[in-house]
């Protein structure tokens, strides 16, 4: 973490652009320019500036946004809701969609059902979200009308609502993970279908979806949970890029309007924070292998 | 790679017959070479297919659907959306092969150096998993908002995110490998460093590097339409896959084959691309 935030700190400061210019406009004399360099403490040496930040970032503190004035944690918690709704819903949907799919198809290995479910993922990480998100749009919006275009409405203002402006992003954003996990849950299950208890579970009698499932299934999770946290980058790169179609005032629209402005405090403050959830989730499903496979001790 | 080409000879009747055997068992590699060479030609060769200029704008003739006459229809400047996409093939496919060579070459000289030289390898780790935690995109589009857009400097964004996955793979091969007795041997006999690293252990990543270039190619082109999409990719007088659609947004309601046929361009080309990198790594059994 604290490489993240050095790297991401020099990243932003080494490179040409000033973000006091851009705030004081073209009129302003360079004396206007200095001084409100002054105020935001970009006129100190980097060193400075850097373990001001640093300090502050461990207080809780992650600053100002150079831009709305407004601090970078207020920002976050405004713009949080959609994000996490987002990330969250399309997760249940890929994950109830793709484990499934993995599993039929390393049943059926090699028959045109399983050659079916492989070309959908990787046909699923082929297309660009944005494209996949306005093609249904214009599907389930404008042609049949059963959707709305774009949006979002909060929790609080009811369930129904809610869910009908999240499905089609969701669904967007899902077919990249369900592409992923996909693959990963029928590659996994292969490899364990040819050990030799599967056989036994065969011969014993027992139904076949009882040895997919309770057998087989149950000992193919630990790569399938890794690659769910693996993708959690995947999914935090689409989240930006699908709360652009769909319009949602979530933390992917708060970095890229932070970004294309130089908001340093915004952009420090995201980036920082979303490797954190990143890490964490990754940590989160390290412990969870413990539950997963009782042979793994830490 | 050689030895594959060497036992590979496809003239006569019974070349023919094992060009047969090997497209079944390679079914993956030879269909996505096959269309990604299609779509390669039809980029290369843009001016064969179309007569018309994709930057020339004719208000007459705004978003009109496909027809016989322009099969994919013109946008909201009446400019012929079948040009724009041929064309924009070009930019893209240049993208993704250039940002694959650059990320493949700089990975792994820092690769090889960190592999090869423990003092050297916990500072390039760190910076590796520093730049690992955060999303590529996030990332690219960070480095575009510091520099003007051109294709040069997209090129650069996109190489950056790169470069630690291949540092990775490059570092833990070169890992196992320095233990092994052939390196050993080549040490008892007087080899430098340069010559361990370059004759002993470069020939045994290219099947692994070939494999991972075609993800990176694929990956580069994807990234690049979400870069245009986001405003901060290729120049919008430059017509790329990416910012075609970025510029066909706004009309989805009006004229969805702005977006649809580049867009199907960009998932053919990156599928195939992904077929021909999971073909290869079963052939050469990465």
């Amino acid at each position: 973490m604290v490489v993240v935030a050095l790297v991401v700190f020099g990243l932003l400061r080494l490179t040409p652009g000033d973000p006091a210019a851009v705030i004081a406009g073209d009129y302003a004399t360079p004396d206007d320019v200095a001084k409100i360099r002054a105020k935001l403490g970009l006129d100190q040496p980097l060193p400075v500036q850097l373990s001001l930040w640093f300090g502050n970032v461990l207080r809780g503190d992650l600053g100002t946004s150079i831009f709305s004035g407004l601090p970078v944690t207020t920002l976050i918690k405004q713009r949080i809701e959609p994000t996490v709704a987002l990330a969250a819903l399309t997760m249940v949907i890929a994950i109830t969609l793709a484990v499934p799919l993995g599993v039929l198809a390393a049943w059926k290995q090699g028959t045109w059902i399983d050659r079916t479910v492989m070309v959908f993922a990787v046909s699923g990480f082929s297309m660009p979200v944005f494209w996949l998100g306005f093609l249904l749009v214009w599907v389930f919006a404008v042609q049949l009308g059963w959707l709305p275009v774009q949006g979002y409405s909060p929790l609080s203002r009811g369930l129904w609502p809610f869910l009908r402006q999240l499905i089609l992003p969701a669904l967007t954003l899902g077919f990249v993970y369900v592409a992923l996990i996909t693959r990963m849950t029928r590659a996994s299950m292969l490899s364990v279908l040819r050990e030799d208890y599967i056989r036994t579970a065969h011969a014993k009698g027992l139904p076949p979806a009882v040895v997919l499932l309770r057998h087989a299934l149950k000992n193919a999770g630990l790569p399938v949970v890794t690659i769910i946290g693996v993708g959690v980058a995947l999914l935090i790169g689409g989240v930006v890029v699908t709360e652009s179609v769909f319009a949602l005032p979530g933390i992917g629209r708060l970095t890229v309007d932070a970004i294309l402005r130089r908001d340093y405090p915004v952009i420090q403050a995201v980036i920082l924070m979303v490797s954190g959830v990143y890490v964490l989730i990754n940590l989160a499903i390290d412990l969870l292998y413990l539950v997963l496979d009782p042979r793994i001790r830490y | 790679m050689a030895a594959i080409a060497s036992d590979v000879v496809f003239e006569g009747p019974v070349g023919r017959r094992r060009a047969r055997v090997f497209a079944r068992r390679n079914l993956t590699l030879v269909a996505g070479s096959v269309v990604l060479l299609l779509l390669a030609l039809s980029a290369v060769a843009a001016p064969l297919w179309t007569s018309r200029d994709p930057q020339a704008m004719s208000p007459s003739v705004r978003l009109k659907a496909p027809s016989a006459e322009r099969p994919f229809g013109t946008d909201h400047f009446g400019r012929d959306v079948f040009a724009r996409t041929l064309y924009g093939g070009r930019i893209s496919l240049r993208v993704g092969v250039i940002v694959a060579l650059l990320a493949l070459t700089t990975g792994t000289g820092i690769g090889l150096l960190s592999g090869y030289s423990r003092r050297l390898d916990s500072v390039v780790m760190r910076v590796v998993d520093g730049l690992m935690a955060i999303p590529s995109i996030l990332l690219a589009l960070a480095l575009m908002a510091l520099v003007r857009a051109s294709v040069e400097t997209v090129i650069a964004a996109l190489v950056v995110p790169e470069i630690p996955r291949v540092v990775r793979v490059v570092r833990a091969q070169v890992l196992t490998l320095r233990e092994q007795t052939m390196v050993e041997g080549a040490r008892a006999i007087g080899a430098g460093t340069a010559r361990v690293l370059l004759r002993y252990i470069l020939p045994a990543l290219v099947a692994p590097l070939i494999v991972q270039g075609t993800h990176i190619c694929a990956s580069a082109i994807l990234v690049e339409s979400y870069l245009s999409f986001l405003g901060a990719g290729t120049p919008p007088h430059i017509p790329s896959w990416g910012n075609i659609m970025a510029e066909g947004r706004t009309y989805v309601q009006l004229g969805v084959w702005i977006i649809l046929f580049p867009g199907l361009f960009l998932m053919l080309t990156v599928l195939s691309i992904n077929l021909i990198g999971d073909g290869l790594r079963d052939l050469l059994k990465v």
